[in-house]
C-alpha cells in the first residue's frame, strides 16, 4: 500500500481569535501517512490552535484542512475519528480504565466481545494488562498518561494527536515514556501529529518537527537536519545550544563568505546572506569549535577562558572571543586533559562550513 | 497492636505515649478555652432553648402535678365501672387546692383537649363545691353534672396520668388515643395535618425539581464563560442574597397579583381575557414560582462549585473519541456534576420543607406549608407542646431524607463549594 505524501494537508490556513492579531499565518504543511510530525515552539507560537484545527474544536478563519483528501473544516470533533492524547490525560474520573477504553468503541456500537479484545490489545501495547478495574485516580501519572495514549489508539484511528501529553511527568518519567509513544508508533504505523515545546522530546520522537514561531512554520525537517543545518537564526537558537556572532558580509565567493566582526574576519557558510554588506548573524554549534585545532580549520582565533563549569561527561567552558564572551565551549572529559584554567588564553578552530551565516534578527 | 511492640520510652524513661499527652495537653486546653465562649453562647441561645421547646412536646406534667392525690388514688382502679368513693376524695381534695389557687381554669383546659365537655362540667363543679358537706363526695359530685357520673370522663382523667404523652405527636398525624386506648385516625373531614404534610412534600419536591432545571443550564454557563461575563452573571444570581427575604417576596406580590405585571402583560398579548385574570397568588401557584426564585441560588452555587473544577478538555476528549455532543454531555459531563446535583438538591429540598414567610405571604389557603401551621400553634393558639412536637416531626423528616440521600448517594460525595 503506498503511503499518501499529503495524508493531512494544511492548505493556506489562517486563524485569528478577535480579528486583529493572527495566531496562524498562512499555514502550509503536508504530514506523510504513517509519520511522525512534532510541532514545536515557544507557547504562543500557534502550535496548539493548529492542532485544535485538525481535531476540529477550532476552525480555521481562512484556508482549508485537508485529511486523506476530505477537507475537514465542516466536520464536527466526533465524525473525524482522530484520536487525541490531552496534556492533563482527560481520563474520564468516574469510569474505570476499562470503561474509558470502552467509551469510543460504544459509541461506535462494536460488538462487545471485539471491544474487548481492542482493548486488551491496547492494554497490552501500554503494558498495562490487569489495570483494567483500576479508576484513573488511583493510577500513576505515568500510568494515566499511558491509558490516555491506548484510549486514543483503542478504535482504530488513522490519525493521532497528542498535545504535549509529558508536560505533567517528571524528567526520568517522560523520558522513558518518549520511547514507548516512538516504539508504539513504529509497531502499528499510524500517524502522529505532535505537540510540545520541548525541543529534546521533539528531537527524539520524530520523523519530522515543524518549527513554530509567531504563526509559521520556520522549518520542517528531520531532526538531525534541522540541529545540523537550520534554515534561520531563530530555529538555529531555538533548537540545542548555539553560538552567535553578529557582523557584516565583507566579501562573498565560492561558497564561501568573509564576515567582519570587532574587526576580524572570520569564515562562514552563506546560507540566507547573497550579498556584500549585508548583515548577518552567524551561528556555531558548540561542539563543532574545538580548543588547540589542527591547520586545516580555517577559522582559528584565540580567546580568553572566563568560566569552566564541569558537567560530569564535559566540561562547558565560556570564552570572550571575538568581543562575545558568551561564547561557550563544550569539552569531552576522555580527551587528554587539556589545560583548561580560568583566565588562560587559547586557540579555538572551527570549518567554515558549520558557521552558518544566516538572517540577522 | 500487636503483642511484640515494647512500649516506647523517652531519653527520661517516661513512656512516650505518656509524654506525648503531656506535650499535647497545653494545647488541647489551650484551643478549648478558645471556643469556649462560642461553646457557652450556642448553649445558652440554641442547645437549652431548643431542647426545652422539643421536651414540652412530650412533657405532659402540668395534670400530673395538679392532681397528684387523685391519680394515686386511680392506680388501683382498673377503668371498668366507676371508682370508688376514695378517688373522688381525693380528686375533691386536689380540686380544692386547685380553687384556692385559681389554678381549675387550667386543668379544665387541659382535661378539654383530652376529652371535649371539661370545661362546663369542671364550672359547675367550682361553684358547687364550695356547699359540698365532708364524706362521700362521690355522690356529692357525681350529682354535680351527669357526666360526672359517666366513667368515660373518669378514664380520660386517668389517661393524664403519665408524665409523658405522645398525644401531640399524634394528633400531628391526625391521630389520638381513643377511649378504648387504641390509636386510631380522626375523621376524614377532620384531618388538616395529613394534607399539609403531604403538601410540603409536595412543594418542596416540585420546587427542588424546578430549581434544577432553572439551575443546571445557569451553573452550566457561569463555569464555561469567560472571567469577565460570568462574573456579571454571578453578580445577578448572588443579587437575591442580598436583598431581604421580605422584599422579595413582596415583590412577587406585586407582580403576580389579579392586577399586577404578570396579568396585565398576559392580557397585553392577549393570552388571558381582561375579565378572566388567572389567579396566580394565594394559592400554589404563587409558593412554586416564589419559593423557587428564592431558592435557585442553593442550587446554582453547589453545581457551579462542582462544574468550575471539570476540565473542558473531558468534554473535548468525549467528542474525538467519536461521541456526539449529547453522548459527551451525557456519559462524561453529567456524572461528574453529580455531587453538585445531589448537594443543591438537598440544600434546596429541605430548605423548602420548612419554608415559612413566603408561602405564608403568597400562598394562601392552599399554598401553605407545616411550618405556617407550626407558627400558628406557635402565636395564636399557644400550644407550644403541639407546635414543638411538630417542629420535632419535620426536624426528623429532614434527618430521614438526609440519611436516605446518604445511603442513596453517599453524604461524602457531596459538594457545597
Amino acid at each position: 500500500m503506498a503511503l499518501k505524501k499529503d495524508f493531512v494537508k494544511f492548505d493556506k490556513v489562517d486563524k485569528s481569535y478577535d480579528g486583529k492579531v493572527l495566531v496562524v499565518k498562512d499555514l502550509q504543511l503536508d504530514i506523510e501517512e504513517g509519520e511522525f510530525v512534532t510541532m514545536l515552539g515557544p507557547s504562543g507560537s500557534g502550535k496548539t490552535t493548529c492542532l485544535m484545527m485538525l481535531a476540529g474544536f477550532e476552525t480555521p478563519t481562512n484556508g482549508e484542512i485537508y485529511l486523506d483528501g476530505k477537507a475537514i473544516s465542516s466536520i464536527p470533533p466526533h465524525k473525524r475519528g482522530i484520536g487525541m492524547v490531552f496534556q492533563n490525560y482527560a481520563l474520564f474520573p468516574h469510569m474505570t480504565v476499562y470503561e474509558n477504553l470502552a467509551f469510543p468503541l460504544r459509541v461506535r456500537k462494536i460488538p462487545k466481545d471485539e471491544a474487548d479484545k481492542k482493548i486488551d490489545k491496547a492494554l497490552s501495547m501500554v503494558s498495562l494488562q490487569g489495570f483494567a478495574s483500576r479508576m484513573p485516580g488511583q493510577l500513576s501519572g505515568g500510568q494515566q498518561q499511558r491509558v490516555a495514549v491506548a484510549r486514543s489508539l483503542v478504535f482504530d484511528p488513522q490519525l493521532v494527536l497528542m498535545d504535549e501529553p509529558l508536560g505533567a511527568l517528571d524528567k526520568n518519567l517522560r523520558e522513558s515514556m518518549q520511547y514507548e509513544i516512538k516504539h508504539i508508533h513504529e509497531n502499528i504505523g499510524v500517524t502522529v501529529v505532535y505537540v510540545t515545546h520541548d525541543q529534546s522530546e521533539a528531537l527524539t520522537m520524530s520523523n519530522r518537527i515543524a518549527v513554530f514561531n509567531d504563526g509559521k512554520v520556520q522549518q520542517l525537517s528531520s531532526p538531525d537536519e534541522l540541529y545540523e543545518k537550520p534554515v534561520n537564526s531563530f530555529v538555529a537558537e531555538f533548537i540545542g545550544e548555539n553560538n552567535t556572532f553578529v557582523g557584516e558580509v565583507s566579501d562573498i565567493s565560492g561558497g564561501k563568505c568573509k564576515v567582519k566582526i570587532a574587526n576580524t574576519d572570520i569564515l562562514a557558510n552563506p546560507i540566507s546572506v547573497k550579498s556584500k554588506g549585508e548583515k548577518t548573524k552567524i551561528s556555531l554549534r558548540p561542539e563543532r569549535a574545538l580548543i588547540n585545532p589542527s591547520d586545516q580549520m580555517d577559522n582559528i582565533h584565540s580567546g580568553k577562558i572566563e568560566e569552566v563549569i564541569y558537567h560530569g561527561d564535559h566540561t562547558r567552558v565560556r570564552i570572550n572571543l571575538l568581543g562575545n564572551n558568551q561564547f561557550i565551549l563544550k569539552v569531552p572529559n576522555s580527551s587528554a586533559n587539556l589545560d583548561i584554567k580560568l583566565g588562560k588564553d587559547i586557540k579555538i578552530g572551527w570549518n567554515s562550513e558549520d558557521a552558518r551565516a544566516l538572517d540577522p534578527s | 497492636m500487636s503483642s511484640e511492640t515494647k512500649q516506647i520510652l523517652t531519653t527520661d524513661g517516661i513512656p512516650l505515649e505518656v509524654s506525648l499527652k503531656k506535650a499535647e495537653r497545653k494545647n488541647k486546653i489551650k484551643a478549648f478555652l478558645l471556643v469556649a465562649p462560642l461553646l457557652l453562647f450556642l448553649i445558652i441561645t440554641y442547645v437549652f432553648p431548643i431542647g426545652d421547646m422539643l421536651f414540652r412536646s412530650v412533657d405532659d406534667k402540668m395534670v400530673t402535678q395538679m392532681l397528684p392525690k387523685t391519680f394515686k388514688a386511680m392506680e388501683n382502679w382498673d377503668g371498668q365501672e366507676l371508682p370508688e368513693e376514695e378517688v373522688f376524695a381525693a380528686f375533691h381534695e386536689d380540686f380544692i387546692k386547685l380553687v384556692e389557687d385559681k389554678r381549675e381554669g387550667k386543668l379544665s383546659t387541659q382535661l378539654n383537649y383530652t376529652k371535649n365537655g371539661f370545661k362546663s362540667i369542671i364550672k359547675k363543679l367550682r361553684r358547687k363545691s364550695k356547699s359540698f358537706e365532708e364524706g362521700n363526695y362521690k355522690e356529692q359530685i357525681m350529682s354535680v353534672h351527669k357526666r360526672w357520673a359517666d366513667v368515660e370522663y373518669w378514664r380520660a382523667i386517668k389517661r393524664r396520668a403519665p408524665e409523658f404523652t405522645s398525644q401531640k405527636y399524634l394528633k400531628g398525624m391526625d391521630m389520638y388515643v381513643n377511649e378504648e386506648g387504641k390509636i386510631v385516625s380522626v375523621e376524614e373531614d377532620r384531618r388538616i395535618h395529613r394534607v399539609l404534610w403531604l403538601r410540603t412534600l409536595e412543594i418542596a419536591f416540585f420546587v427542588t425539581v424546578f430549581c434544577f432545571l432553572m439551575a443546571y443550564p445557569i451553573a452550566h454557563l457561569l463555569a464555561t464563560l469567560p472571567m469577565k461575563y460570568s462574573n456579571l452573571l454571578m453578580i445577578c444570581v448572588l443579587l437575591p442574597f442580598w436583598t431581604s427575604l421580605l422584599v422579595r417576596t413582596a415583590s412577587w406580590m406585586i407582580l403576580l397579583q389579579q392586577q399586577g405585571i404578570v396579568n396585565d402583560f398576559f392580557v397585553g398579548i392577549g393570552l388571558v381575557a381582561d375579565d378572566n385574570r388567572p389567579e396566580m397568588m394565594y394559592n400554589k401557584t404563587g409558593s412554586y414560582v416564589a419559593m423557587t426564585q428564592i431558592l435557585l441560588p442553593f442550587m446554582v452555587l453547589p453545581l457551579y462549585s462542582v462544574m468550575k473544577t471539570i476540565s473542558p478538555s473531558l468534554m473535548r476528549a468525549g467528542k474525538s473519541l467519536g461521541g456526539t455532543p449529547f453522548v459527551a454531555f451525557w456519559k462524561v459531563y453529567f456524572p461528574l456534576t453529580i455531587p453538585g446535583i445531589g448537594a443543591g438538591c438537598l440544600l434546596v429540598f429541605i430548605l423548602a420543607i420548612g419554608y415559612y414567610i413566603t408561602p405564608a405571604l403568597v400562598g394562601g389557603a392552599s399554598g401553605t406549608l407545616i411550618s405556617n401551621q407550626i407558627a400558628f400553634h406557635m402565636k395564636s393558639t399557644l400550644d407550644w407542646s403541639f407546635a414543638s412536637a411538630m417542629g420535632l416531626m419535620l426536624l426528623s423528616g429532614v434527618l430521614v431524607i438526609y440519611w436516605l440521600y446518604n445511603k442513596l448517594v453517599g453524604i461524602d460525595n457531596i459538594k457545597l463549594g
